[in-house]
């Protein structure tokens, strides 16, 4: 990986750092906890969330949150993988997995998004 | 291999809390990254209509889901906790020429989460 992009995935990184940590818990509160126990079946109803969704403002929303917290994975696990394998940061395969992963993920929420 | 090359070990992290704490930290990003793959997915089935969307919200609150959500969730909260006490290191924040005292910018990070948490919450539940 070309050492002149590091400032760029790293902002990336740091990005989708604060995005996760602020928004994430209380997504998973709900999605992950309130939902499946049933309370809030109004709220997840097909009509409900549909015009929920539909909203430009929400369909922004939900492309920073899900593309930023991809490419905060993508930072992280990289190097973890690195370190943890004794890989040097350097060998391309890792990063490119990784990152690409991240760009996948981006341009599939862009595709589901703007479908919807 | 030469004598004088150790083999690789790769339990390393395992050895101190401090390294296991590190790499806990670290790998709290593929739960969050596995969450968002789950909001992508509901998204894709609220795309393909009701019956779709109605079929994978019975997905989610299957066993196996609940608890990789409970467990990226604990994981979401560990990101955030660490994220935030690293905050007044990454920001330094000034009021003329005095320093803001770290505790502050952390306490600051917690509030403005909270406030946030409870903004879409209340989009999602009430509006």
């Amino acid at each position: 990986m070309p050492k002149s992009t590091e400032p760029f995935w790293w902002l990336l990184f740091a990005a989708g750092g604060t995005v996760a940590a602020f928004l994430v818990p209380v997504h998973i509160i709900l999605s992950g906890i309130a939902l499946p126990a049933g309370w809030a079946r109004e709220a997840f109803a097909y009509d409900h969330i549909l015009a929920l969704v539909s909203h430009p403002l929400s369909r922004i929303y939900l492309f920073v949150l899900i593309s930023l917290s991809l490419f905060h994975w993508a930072h992280r696990f990289r190097y973890t993988l690195a370190e943890g394998l004794h890989l040097k940061t350097a060998w391309l395969p890792v990063p490119i997995a990784c990152y690409g992963s991240a760009i996948v993920g981006t341009i599939l929420a862009a595709i589901v998004l703007a479908k919807l | 291999m030469s004598p004088f090359h150790r083999p690789p070990r790769f339990n390393w992290w395992l050895e101190n809390r401090a390294y296991a704490l590190f790499v806990v930290r670290e790998l709290t990003s593929v739960f969050i990254a596995a969450y968002v793959v789950l909001v992508l997915l509901l998204l894709r089935n609220l795309a393909l209509g009701r019956e779709a969307y109605e079929a994978y919200l019975r997905v989610l609150a299957t066993p196996g889901m609940v608890v990789l959500q409970i467990v990226a969730f604990a994981a979401a909260l560990y990101h955030s906790i660490t994220w935030f006490a690293l905050s007044p290191k990454a920001m330094v924040v000034r009021l003329g020429e005095k320093r803001v005292p770290p505790r502050v910018v952390v306490g600051a990070n917690y509030v403005a989460w909270i406030v946030v948490s409870a903004i879409i919450a209340w989009i999602v539940l009430g509006a």
